[in-house]
Order: C-alpha cells, then sequence, then structure tokens
C-alpha cells in the first residue's frame, strides 16, 4: 500500500534522505532501526509532508496515489496517521474538540457525513478505555501538562478514534516505562494489526518489537536501507550493535 | 448641556498620550463628550458586555465611552469586543472604592487598515481593592489593535491588587498590536502586575492539526479561538461567551 522509491530529501540544503526504497503490503508490519541521525524522523516527516522537508527526488506512492503531492492535512484524510515522537501541545484546545474537528474534517474530505456531539463522545470512550487513558484526560488541552507516557498514549488514542488505514510511528516508544510500553503496544496490536492497513514502526530498540511482532526490519543508515531482514535482525541488532550488523 | 460646556472641546491629536496610536483624523465631527456613567452601589454587582459589530447603524468611527464609580465592596464586571468601525474604540475609567472588585476581558479584531482599541484606567483609590484586566488582540491586513491600560494606585490604597495582561497575535505581516501599560503607584502595600506579548500563529500546532487532518483555515480559527478565550475567562454567562466569541470568529472568517 505503501510504495518508497528511491526518495531523497534535504532539510535546509543538507542531504538526510538518499535514495532510500520501501514498499510496505497491506497487512504488514516494517520496523525501521538505525543509529542516530540515519534519517528515520526525516523520513517520518517526509511522509507526513512537514514544512521544511524537501524533497529533491524519488516518488511514494500510497493506496496508487502520488503521496507527496498532496497537502498534510489531505494525507491524513487519505488514511495516513504520523505518530510523533515529540506530540505537540496546544493550550486553549481540548482533546475532545481537537479529534472531533479532526475527525470531521477527514470524514468531510472524504464526502461522509460528520459525527454529532454523542456519536463522537462514545467513540473517544471506547478508545480512550482500550488505550487505559482516563476519560478527563481527553476533556484537558491537548498534550498540556501531560507526561511523556501519556502523550504517547494520547497519540494512540487519537490513532484509534481516526483509524487511518496506515501508520507511520516516530519512536512511539521513546519515553515510555514497561508497563506504558505494553499498553502502547496493545494499542498499536488492536488498531492497526488488520488485513487492510499497515504499520511504518520506527523506533531505536527492540522492546518495543516483542511487542508488536514485525513482519519485517529494516536498517537505515546514511538515508538509505542498507539491510532488510526477518524479526530475528532485531534480536541481533540489539545483541550486537549497528556497526557490527551492518557490516556483516 | 452643562456637561458638555463643562468638559474641553479640544480635539485629540497623537501627541496625546491616551491617543497615541489612535484613528484621531477619523473623530471629524463625532462627539466626545459623551461619557455614560455608571455607580455601583456598595456591595453590589453589575456587568456589562459591550459589542462592536458589524450592523445596519455601525459607523465608520465608533466611540464608547464609560465611567463607572465601584463602591465599597462592589463588584464590577465588563467584557466587551471591537470587531468593526474603521476606528473603535472602548474607553473605560474606573474608580475603584474600598474591597471593590473590577473584572475586564477585552478583544479586538481586525483587519485592512482599522483601528480598534481599549484604552482604561483604573484608578484604586481607597484600599484593598483588586482588579484584573485582560485583552487579547488578534489583527491581520494592516489592521492594528491597541491596549493602552493605566492604573493608579494612591497613596492610601495598601493591599491593592491590580493585573494587567496583554496578548497581540498578528496573522500578517503588515498588521499590528500596541500595548502600553502605565503604572502609578503611591502606596508600598500594593501587588501590580502587568504583562504584554506578542506573537504570530504557532506553526508547529498547525502542522499537528495538519497531521490529524485539519486544513490551514480550521486550524488558525481553533487557534485563534483559543487566543481569544483567555480574554473570556472570567465571563461565567455561557451564552455571552458564545455570543463574543462568534462576533471575533465571524470576523476572522470573512478575512478567508
Amino acid at each position: 500500500m505503501l510504495q518508497i522509491e528511491n526518495l531523497s530529501a534535504e532539510i535546509g540544503g543538507t542531504k538526510i534522505l538518499d535514495g532510500l526504497s520501501l514498499s510496505v503490503g497491506a497487512g504488514e508490519v516494517h520496523a525501521i532501526m538505525g543509529p542516530n541521525g540515519a534519517g528515520k524522523s526525516t523520513l517520518a516527516y517526509v511522509l507526513g509532508g512537514r514544512p521544511g522537508y524537501e524533497v529533491t527526488g524519488g516518488n511514494v506512492r500510497f493506496e496508487g496515489k502520488d503521496l507527496l503531492e498532496m497537502e498534510p492535512h489531505e494525507r491524513a484524510a487519505a488514511g495516513m496517521f504520523l505518530g510523533f515522537q515529540y506530540p505537540v501541545e496546544i493550550p486553549g484546545v481540548s482533546n475532545v474538540q481537537f479529534l472531533r474537528e479532526a475527525l470531521n474534517a477527514q470524514r468531510k474530505h472524504r464526502g461522509e457525513e460528520p459525527l454529532t456531539g454523542g456519536e463522537f463522545l462514545k467513540l473517544a470512550k471506547e478508545k480512550a478505555a482500550l488505550l487505559k487513558l482516563d476519560m478527563d484526560m481527553l476533556k484537558r488541552h491537548v498534550n498540556v501538562g501531560f507526561s511523556g507516557g501519556e502523550k504517547k498514549r494520547a497519540e494512540m488514542v487519537q490513532m484509534g478514534i481516526l483509524d487511518p488505514s496506515f501508520a507511520v510511528l516516530d519512536e512511539t516508544d521513546s519515553g515510555l516505562d514497561i508497563d506504558s510500553l505494553r499498553v502502547v503496544g496493545d494499542g498499536i496490536n488492536a488498531i492497526m494489526r488488520q488485513p487492510g492497513k499497515g504499520v511504518l514502526l520506527i523506533t531505536h530498540y527492540q522492546r518495543l518489537l516483542q511487542v508488536v511482532q514485525p513482519d519485517y526490519v529494516h536498517i537505515l543508515s546514511q538515508g538509505r536501507i542498507v539491510k532488510t531482514g526477518s524479526a530475528d535482525l532485531a534480536h541481533q541488532l540489539e545483541a550486537e550493535g549497528y556497526d557490527k550488523v551492518m557490516a556483516a | 448641556m452643562s456637561e458638555v460646556a463643562t468638559r474641553p472641546t479640544r480635539r485629540p491629536t497623537r501627541k496625546d498620550e491616551a491617543w497615541r496610536y489612535s484613528a484621531v483624523e477619523a473623530l471629524e465631527g463625532v462627539d466626545l463628550d459623551v461619557w455614560r456613567e455608571v455607580a455601583v452601589p456598595p456591595g453590589e454587582s453589575w456587568s456589562e458586555t459591550i459589542v462592536i459589530e458589524d450592523g445596519a447603524d455601525t459607523a465608520s468611527t465608533e466611540l464608547r465611552r464609560l465611567r463607572i464609580d465601584v463602591g465599597e465592596g462592589a463588584r464590577c464586571a465588563i467584557f466587551a469586543i471591537a470587531a468593526s468601525g474603521e476606528f473603535a474604540r472602548i474607553e473605560i475609567e474606573v474608580r475603584m472604592g474600598r474591597g471593590a472588585h473590577f473584572e475586564m476581558g477585552g478583544i479586538t479584531v481586525g483587519g485592512r487598515d482599522t483601528v480598534r482599541e481599549f484604552v482604561t484606567r483604573v484608578v484604586h483609590a481607597e484600599p484593598e481593592a483588586t482588579s484584573n484586566q485582560t485583552v487579547r488582540s488578534v489583527h491581520w491586513g494592516k489592521g492594528t489593535g491597541n491596549f493602552l491600560g493605566s492604573i493608579d494606585v494612591v497613596r492610601d490604597a495598601q493591599k491593592t491588587d491590580a493585573s494587567q495582561d496583554f496578548k497581540g497575535l498578528l496573522l500578517d505581516r503588515g498588521a499590528s498590536v500596541n500595548a502600553v501599560p502605565q503604572l502609578e503607584i503611591f502606596a508600598d502595600d500594593v501587588k501590580c502586575a502587568h504583562g504584554a506579548t506578542v506573537g504570530q500563529l504557532d506553526e508547529t500546532a498547525r502542522y499537528y492539526m495538519a497531521a490529524r487532518g485539519i486544513p490551514p483555515e480550521l486550524s488558525r480559527r481553533l487557534l485563534v479561538q483559543a487566543f481569544i478565550g483567555d480574554a473570556l475567562v472570567g465571563l461565567s454567562d455561557d451564552d455571552t461567551r458564545e455570543r463574543l466569541m462568534r462576533v471575533a470568529l465571524d470576523k476572522l472568517d470573512k478575512h478567508l
């Protein structure tokens, strides 16, 4: 469902992605691992259309459409979800308002009827319970005063409510304690482990991959995929380190 | 008649401190001597909403001048928005009695080359009174928003607690806001706070919203709504709050 071909991208004139190719099929979970500065977060932001990330070559097709031609909000409406490494605080806007506006904007873009307040709250309660997030948290302002773990749970509640067909999750495991990691991992499985859906899981560590079993593991280095393997590759990396595995 | 005769009829210029950023040329033909005078009796509460919005009788210059005497232990609350008129000015002078409270939330919005402003003078004339003013200004095009607020604390007005908070949000290059806080304090046991900041829309927040499917015009509306909301925190009446918010956001929408 996602085909990245020979993708190159720069930030402020510095080349970060350098001919990256990757294909994720429906029903698959792909993990991307790599050392600091390899371009993992850049890949996530380029797929999410963040301003300042300039694509200099290659193309990306998402369910047959040219992803790079779409505005960020159109990518979301098309079914792409970007999980942020550092979720953004929005003072003055409650989670409930934010998510209802987001969901209804997506539905409108797709030509669907908006959900009423009551319908939305029912959905929000259900997804908050799945991620063990107190409903009171959803009444508070977006990410304001949330701990690192709460922000990541809230991201997953967002994902549950928006119900995307494809998720790019950028270090969703960073800043999580063991219990939260389990909750978030179970959430990813529950929401995204479905036949028509795909996941690109960007992570530094193997521990999230014990909960969310990847079908493929890729190593990203210097802006391109240098090695691809099964879930075992992640174990090998954890045991031996990037230098040794990439040299092999 | 006598009221008009006792007041100076000189036209203000920009050299006058309280008219520094005003569209003084728009005052031609406007009666400057019309003040509404209100006395809030001791222990009582009085609240008022002032809305300058587009209407059949909205003039190009809109001037609202209000002088309030807040009696001992009385409470006065004003929530106001200046959203229409080429030049709109809401001017409020308040005299605070012992232990009185004055609460004000003000909003200015506007584009093109409009000027919309709040000018307040709060005189803490007796001890133990509290006052709190919050003004939020959102401007675009070549629009200007001003808040000139002076707080006078007389020698005997000990235990005064006065605060003034202004924030401006500029949506376009060319728009401007001016904040002139002026504190004159002659008592020694008082708390007086003032703050003023000017900023632009948080583009990181807008991108985050876009990544969840919210288009740019809607994210702007939501952030402006959140920004303005600060001025209406002290307003307990939901209908009034919604009305003021609607007036502000309608203006913003028309700009789109």
